[in-house]
């Protein structure tokens, strides 16, 4: 599954380069040049794209690896994370 | 002036918004600078959207597209719809994850730990700051610029600058990260609804598109209906600057402000729809006021949205947007608090601060930064009001040198192997990158190709001017400053991809020429930028960084083995 949602992405990534497209000044239903209207189209593409990122290589093992800690050796930081006030939070 | 009245309601909005966050929020560091790591979905999204978007995206988009064509949403907005997510997805959900274990609150502490790292993290640092501050002065001149231009003349820069630069600084100061993504989320909302209707009204205004296209098509500036001015090396190269992102320290610092990591779903989701909402229609209008304004020149192409709304809507609506172009101004809220949580995190506390005095004092050192950078920032735009493009040209190098320090944070989540002496080359290669090119570039401006001059813009400044005149004249076609790139004809060979050209029946674009002529087409200087064989110097700068990341990573030691195991956990199997 991982190699074929690494395949959607790169053909996605590919098809941004729309040669076809380049001194085509076909204006679609009357107002909207071919090339934008691609280019529109492509960002619903992505839309979709990501939903099926996040359906299928959503990484969930993430959540489960916040338990705080501290940090390394070099004192970059020190656990915050778990004196953080529950009271207020902003939505 | 009423306008200019509307945008000063719209301040005094603002301020209070970080005025309620103040009351709301705690005193601790983790409060202040990412508010708790507790923002919910929506806000989240549409903070970190508004935090993306800054004045490029409506101002410098639309004047791109008047010069250009159609071809600048795919060339920026349809490859940063792709880019950005995946880079959310991919990074935005690791630096979120690990933020809330080990408390990092910047992507160099996060560096310094994973690699075991002190004084390469503090180099880090500062050339993550460095790229940073133009942005801040930016912001400050925009704001000036912006009041100026919507009051008429009666703001004048000065005081416009000092009354944006105080607002953003009050509600930075008070609301921290709550005040900065509760105010962007304002802002982002605001943008979305009046840009939707003003885009209707002007379009009820000029009596529908499709007479203006089919007018445009049969012009000589034709060519803008297509992509045929934009060289596939360009369009290709600019696939690599929404790496940019995520490195920029005021993205990655928002990743840690969600208060779970569901909260990416949604955001990755819609981000491309949000870029969409916002870029397609200021491309479209960009290319339509090509049928008002004919003959401008391209430091005026980049009013062109706020002529059509000056022309085509009553004074409310236009006041109304002119807010909303001064949201986009002000984005650099994010990029003052960025820097005022790394400059507390990254040094005052890293180098002993917070242990010495305790953790208030690292707010009041935060908030004291804040002051400071705001001075600092007001009085450069005021000593150098006049060379912005100073300042525009380091963010356009910024760009490329945040993209180019992508490969690094990959390196740091995914690969094991990976070591500080890697990311110190790569490092130092986005650091001579910036330099070398922007060595280049003063030194080839001599030689640049310059555009054919166009003729007399025939209306007033925005704010002020009549309706355009009917599309007549020859068209201009050219690039040229304010554009954020040029062309990459080579010299000397036919012009690639349509560049050079006189497709479309508008003047052929300059060719480009050699620095060195001895090095053949390595390094070509266009009307603006300079490229490498014709592709942005971003490309090579991010392939440079990621091949040094690699190569000096196998050939020097990894960090100890109880680093790398609390951050790739060995698996229960």
């Amino acid at each position: 599954m991982r190699y074929l949602l690494a395949a959607l992405v790169a053909v996605v990534i590919l098809l941004h380069q729309d040669i076809w497209n380049w001194t085509d000044k076909t204006l679609v239903f009357g107002f909207l040049p071919i090339g934008l209207a691609y280019h529109g189209g492509y960002s619903v593409m992505a839309v979709v794209t990501m939903a099926i990122l996040v359906r299928f290589l959503w990484p969930a093992h993430l959540d489960d690896e916040t338990i705080t800690e501290p940090a390394g050796s070099t004192g970059a930081t020190e656990p915050r994370a778990a004196h953080a006030s529950q009271e207020d939070s902003a939505r | 002036m009423i306008p200019a009245i509307i945008v000063f309601c719209y301040l005094a909005i603002v301020l209070y918004i970080g005025i309620f966050a103040f009351r709301k929020g705690a005193s601790s560091g983790e409060d202040f600078f990412l508010a708790n790591r507790r923002l919910g979905p929506m806000v989240f999204l549409l903070s970190l959207f508004g935090t993306n978007m800054t004045a490029v995206a409506i101002l410098g988009s639309s004047g791109f597209a008047y010069q250009r064509g159609i071809g600048v949403y795919g060339l920026m907005a349809s490859s940063s719809g792709i880019i950005i997510p995946l880079t959310l997805f991919f990074i935005g959900t690791r630096l979120w994850a690990l933020g809330k274990r080990f408390g990092h609150m910047t992507q160099v502490q996060y560096l310094r730990d994973r690699w075991e790292m002190r004084g390469i993290g503090t180099f880090i640092f500062a050339l993550t700051a460095v790229m940073l501050v133009p942005y801040i002065i930016i912001g400050v001149m925009g704001g000036g610029e912006t009041l100026e231009t919507i009051s008429g003349g009666a703001v004048p820069y000065e005081v416009g600058g000092a009354v944006v630069a105080i607002v953003v600084m009050s509600y930075v100061f008070f609301g921290g990260m709550r005040g900065t993504a509760w105010v962007n989320t304002f802002q982002t909302v605001l943008f979305l609804c009046f840009g939707a209707i003003a885009f209707t009204l002007i379009a009820q205004s000029l009596g529908g598109f499709p007479g203006l296209m089919n007018q445009l098509a049969a012009s000589p500036k034709a060519y803008l209906l297509s992509r045929e001015r934009i060289p596939p090396e360009e369009f290709l190269s600019y696939m690599f600057i929404p790496l940019s992102s995520i490195m920029f320290p005021h993205i990655a610092i928002m990743c840690m402000t969600a208060e779970k990591i569901t909260h990416f779903k949604r955001t990755v989701i819609f981000y491309p729809l949000c870029i969409m909402f916002i870029w397609l229609p200021s491309v479209y209008l960009g290319v339509v006021a090509a049928t008002q304004y004919p003959n401008l020149t391209p430091g005026q192409a980049n009013d062109v949205i706020i002529r059509l709304l000056t022309d085509n809507t009553n004074t409310l609506v236009s006041g109304i947007l002119g807010a909303g172009i001064m949201a986009c101004v002000m984005a650099s809220d994010s990029q003052i608090l960025a820097l005022s949580t790394m400059f507390t995190e990254d040094l005052f506390s890293y180098y002993g601060g917070r242990a010495k005095y305790g953790p208030k004092a690292e707010v009041w050192a935060g908030r004291a930064f804040i002051v400071a950078i705001s001075v600092v920032a007001y009085g450069i735009a005021l000593l150098l009001k006049d060379r912005a493009n100073i300042f525009d040209l380091a963010i356009r190098f910024a760009f490329s040198g945040f993209a180019a320090l992508a490969p690094v944070m990959l390196a740091a989540l995914f690969w094991k192997r990976s070591t500080k002496w890697g990311a110190l080359a790569a490092s130092i290669w986005v650091l001579f990158g910036v330099l070398g090119i922007w060595y280049l570039t003063a030194i080839s401006d001599p030689i640049a190709p310059r555009p054919p001059a166009p003729r007399p813009a025939g209306t007033a400044p925005p704010g002020r001017g009549p309706s355009g005149t009917a599309l007549t004249g020859p068209a201009t076609g050219q690039t040229g400053p304010g554009s954020p790139t040029g062309p990459t004809a080579s010299a000397g060979g036919p012009p690639t991809g349509g560049a050079g050209r006189p497709a479309g029946g508008g003047p052929p674009r300059p060719p480009s020429v050699r620095i060195f002529p001895q090095l053949g087409d390595l390094f070509l200087r266009g009307p603006i930028n300079v490229t490498i064989f014709g592709f942005l110097p971003v490309m090579p700068m991010v392939l440079g960084s990621a091949l040094l990341m690699i190569v000096v990573s196998l050939l020097t030691r990894p960090p100890s083995q109880a680093t790398l195991d609390r951050y790739f956990p060995p698996k229960n199997d």
